[in-house]
């Protein structure tokens, strides 16, 4: 199975690779996904609070390369963003832009997750509602 | 250097160039049909046949009338099984193999259960062996069967194929053995082995695709195979079918050259593979699968921790060609069973790469390979929030992960 450019892109430079302070509460951290399932992705959000406006965005995973390209996407996806707009992406826009086969579908579908579960981190800090998980 | 670098010889070998010529007049001047008994060209490619035997069966110690060839290892397997199934059904219905056999031999003895067959699933020990004991003891007096493979295609652990068969033998039972990965690969001789049935294929040593043979002992004791398709009755009835004339000549090249050969190869192949792996093993968080001291020469299978092996590949696939005991392109996303029996955490299976070295395989690959993976194994432990946490000293096994 040959992989899309895009996917070998991110794979080759990731972008936003690195950690945030996960202590602080202006960070959301989303960790989803399991070693013994072969991925694992960590996902980071800093939020201004004035604004709501996603500043910057940082991940790491474990996975295979469309998993490694699922959250780097996402990370510059969510920069820019406000809160409510991130709880917006679909794990359907990461197949598309990056041309993701059927197998491949989980790996996005992760990178959602880590999305909304990073942002769930943030709102239970600050004291707000978890939002539901639709899944 | 020539890429990209094959380095997946356990799932099959290029043809030998003179195994390549050896075949080439079959497919046209010499095109004949080995059953056709009045004509010089049955004649011709029935002498090239007898003379293939005669090669294939010098290789493994047998009686060139021993051998039944077959369109490979696969329906080698089957015909074992379910062979052995029918034709001793008067004596027993109970066959024992192991969890880390091919899937030929696992799920044709799945097969022959949903027809009334009672299987025993031996387990194996870390390095991949069964243990001799349990063997004995789940020998009953309707066992018609143990198969147990030569070596493994996974990790390549060896099993202890002598004590077996002398079990076997001692209790009154048949030993069949899928040598597939072993024979032309290291010294299998089925009378020193003690070996009643045994398949192995072409393409594994040098030879085409699409031909394979099952050994079947002729005498003490004399075995015999019911024949799972029905037609002309070659190969003394146990395999109908037109024989592959030209793939048959090019296996008894490929196993004369490897009876040969055999020496000279795994000197060099040895050398290149133990520093291929010491030089690997040099990366932190580094384990050899499978048995080190039991193994085939070829092959060393090993996990990297906190990287996941497919993501591992991609780093390096445009240029070398290896497999990895992870399964996220598979539909079940299951890792490699025969890591999960040695018993690995899925985590650990997930992190596996297979190297299978072979007859052409070059010092200069070796080192491209060792570059080429030592960085990637750094670089993706960069991108892992796993091995953050390892050097954070989090214990990976106290987090509670979400499963899918």
């Amino acid at each position: 199975m040959a992989y899309s450019d895009k996917v070998i892109d991110h794979y080759e430079n990731p972008k936003n690779v690195g950690t945030l302070d996960k202590s602080s509460n202006t960070v959301g951290t989303g960790l989803v996904g399991a070693p013994e399932c072969g991925d694992v992705m960590r996902l980071q959000i800093e939020v201004d609070p004035a604004t709501q406006v996603i500043t910057d965005a940082k991940f790491k995973t474990f996975g295979c390369g469309s998993a490694i390209a699922s959250s780097s996407l996402a990370t510059e996806w969510l920069k820019g963003k406000t809160v409510d707009q991130a709880l917006n992406i679909d794990n359907m826009d990461i197949v598309e832009e990056l041309a993701l086969p059927p197998v491949k579908i989980h790996c996005s579908v992760l990178a959602e997750d880590a999305i909304k579960a990073a942002i769930n981190d943030y709102r239970v800090k600050n004291g707000l509602e978890p939002i539901a998980d639709n899944h | 250097m020539k890429f990209p670098i094959y380095l997946d010889h356990n799932a099959t070998t290029p043809c030998d160039p003179r195994v390549v010529e050896a075949m080439i007049p079959y497919f046209t001047e010499k095109f004949g049909n080995a059953a056709s008994r009045n004509h010089s060209f049955g004649w011709v490619a029935e002498e090239a046949v007898d003379y293939a035997r005669e090669q294939i069966a010098a290789l493994i110690g047998a009686d060139p009338k021993e051998i039944i060839f077959t369109g490979g290892a696969t329906e080698a397997d089957n015909l074992a099984l379910k062979g052995v199934y029918e034709m001793y059904a008067q004596k027993g219905n109970h066959i024992i193999t192991a969890t880390t056999e091919h899937k030929a031999v696992l799920d044709a003895c799945h097969h022959l259960e949903q027809l009334g067959a009672q299987i025993t699933y031996l387990p194996v020990n870390a390095e991949g062996m069964i243990d001799l004991k349990q063997l004995e003891e789940a020998i009953t007096d309707k066992t018609i069967l143990v198969a147990i493979m030569y070596a493994n295609n996974e990790v390549g652990t060896i099993q202890p194929v002598r004590e077996i068969s002398e079990i076997c033998h001692r209790k009154g039972t048949l030993f069949f053995t899928d040598g597939t990965q072993a024979v032309g690969k290291i010294p299998v001789d089925v009378n020193k082995d003690g070996i009643d049935l045994m398949a192995f294929t072409a393409h594994k040593m040098y030879g085409p695709k699409g031909v394979g043979a099952l050994y079947v002992r002729r005498k003490n004791p004399r075995v015999k195979v019911t024949a799972q398709m029905d037609g002309g009755g070659h190969e003394r009835g146990m395999r109908s079918g037109t024989l592959n004339v030209t793939g048959i000549v090019g296996f008894g090249k490929a196993a004369e050259i490897c009876r040969l050969e055999m020496e000279s190869d795994n000197a060099r192949i040895i050398k290149m593979r133990d520093r291929l792996e010491s030089e690997l093993m040099k990366l932190d968080e580094a384990y050899v699968n499978g048995s080190r001291e039991h193994r085939l020469p070829q092959v060393c299978n090993i996990s990297f921790k906190f990287v996941e092996g497919e993501g591992l590949m991609m780093g390096f696939n445009k240029n070398i060609a290896l497999s990895s005991g992870s399964a996220c392109t598979s539909a079940s996303l299951e890792p490699s069973y025969v890591l999960k029996a040695l018993g690995l955490g899925d985590d650990l299976a997930h992190s596996s790469l297979r190297f299978g070295l072979g007859r052409y395989t070059t010092d200069e690959e070796i080192d491209f390979t060792i570059e080429a993976v030592s960085k990637t194994v750094t670089r993706l432990r960069e991108v892992s929030p796993l091995w953050e946490m390892f050097k954070e000293g989090i214990d990976l096994n106290t987090i509670k992960w979400e499963h899918h």
